[in-house]
């Protein structure tokens, strides 16, 4: 059991994209899917104890070992990321396919009410967006989804982990809290 | 510079929509969007057209739209429920709809960037020179000219934002260039392409460079390759 433990850690060690719990399975055949979900907790449980430079996140549909963010002045002193920096525009066209998957751009561009086109080419490049398919009516426009990427950047487990918006009422008042 | 063509300001800046700029004027005034003063608010969107007219910023057609939506409610309102019609619906729900599924977007999107993003917040390990190394076949691709010149490309695009060019007398050869980059192969053993070009670099230097790497790949100095899921090109030495 233990021994399971330390080879699945060295295994979160080592790959580059979050590891499925398949994915640990078809490595280790001897273990039984619900040891490796075991271990798993217990290696999460270990780093949030120890809560040292890391910790084991769960994200699109896998585990990984990430840095914690308390520490990202730091990092960003070791390395320089490609700066992911979206703006609002692009953020607001992004939670708008997130949530409403799968979208046409026209659709798209009515709840924001502005073009959209630049856009779109900029997330389809950084690959948080793709193109699912053509939708069969006049024009045949092009379906868009969000990617797994856009999961693992997120820090999201899948698409039912988006955080849920904020009851509108309370949006519309917002700047009014001395309202009474 | 002729009267005509005088000093345009991007709409986008300032409100990145006509929705954003209805936000706007809502949470101003504080009203609630569900009782819409919308006298007030639609005598105000127009006049926040005007006042962008005046200093030049350019407005799209898309805030035309919305605008006239706004005065078409505006006298909807004025006009005397129809006895007939069994429950007139209010007409600002015309807009108070898509508000409403605007606002939620809006907010689901500030929550989106407080998460703890990846490359932001928080990182994760990056494959070194080995990984590429033992994955070779699967994981990277060898770099034709045509990959090459798109990456040069997009570094040319960003250092050149207005067709700015100073000639320097005293610019580096390619020789002198090939040497320096050998140096950094010989410290590092891999860099990725952009890294060999520095972010201040003028054009002599960015075209400099790129001829440098074209030599060293031609001399077998070293290999280029593209990882296939970043599309990252990385230089290696041999």
């Amino acid at each position: 059991m233990e021994e399971i433990k330390n080879i699945i850690e060295s295994l979160l060690f080592v790959a580059g994209e979050p590891l499925t719990i398949d994915h640990i399975n078809n490595i280790l055949i001897q273990a039984e899917k619900k040891e490796i979900r075991n271990s798993l907790s217990e290696l999460s449980k270990e780093y949030e104890d120890r809560k040292g430079g890391f910790y084991l996140r769960e994200v699109a549909g896998g585990y990984q070992i990430r840095t914690r963010p308390e520490y990202r002045e730091w990092i960003k002193r070791l390395i320089q990321p490609k700066a992911l920096r979206l703006s609002k525009a692009a953020l607001e066209t992004l939670a708008i396919i997130a949530y409403k998957q799968p979208i046409i751009r026209s659709d798209i561009e009515h709840v924001r009410g502005v073009n959209c086109g630049g856009i779109l080419r900029m997330l389809l490049e950084r690959r948080l967006i793709r193109v699912l398919g053509k939708k069969e009516i006049p024009g045949r426009p092009l379906i868009y989804a969000t990617t797994k990427q856009f999961l693992e950047v997120f820090d999201l487990k899948d698409l039912k982990d988006l955080p849920t918006p904020e009851e509108i009422k309370s949006l519309g008042e917002a700047p009014s809290e001395h309202m009474g | 510079m002729t009267p005509d063509e005088c000093y345009q300001v991007q709409l986008e800046n300032i409100f990145e929509g006509p929705m954003d700029l209805l936000v706007h004027l809502i949470k101003k005034h504080e009203v609630d969007i569900y009782d819409i003063p919308i006298a007030l608010i639609t005598e105000q969107y127009l006049e926040y057209l005007e006042w962008m007219k005046a200093m030049n910023i350019d407005v799209a057609g898309e805030f035309l739209v919305l605008a006239s939506t706004l005065t078409q409610i505006k006298s909807k309102m004025l006009l005397p429920a129809q006895e007939d019609d069994d429950e007139d619906e209010d007409p600002r729900l015309e807009i108070i709809r898509p508000l409403e599924e605007y606002l939620r977007i809006k907010s689901a999107a500030e929550k989106l960037a407080q998460r703890d993003l990846l490359g932001e917040d928080t990182f994760v390990r990056i494959p070194g020179q080995e990984d590429y190394l033992l994955n070779r076949e699967e994981a990277v691709i060898d770099v034709g000219l045509f990959e090459l010149i798109d990456a040069f490309q997009k570094i040319f695009e960003k250092i050149s934002p207005i067709g700015r060019m100073e000639i320097n007398a005293d610019t580096i050869t390619v020789r002198d260039r090939i040497v320096q980059i050998v140096d950094i192969f010989e410290a590092r053993g891999s860099v990725t392409f952009d890294e060999l070009f520095s972010k201040n670099a003028d054009k002599s230097e960015v075209i400099v460079t790129f001829l440098a790497i074209l030599e060293m790949v031609k001399l077998s100095l070293i290999r280029v390759a593209q990882h296939t899921r970043t599309g990252i090109i990385r230089l290696f030495y041999l």
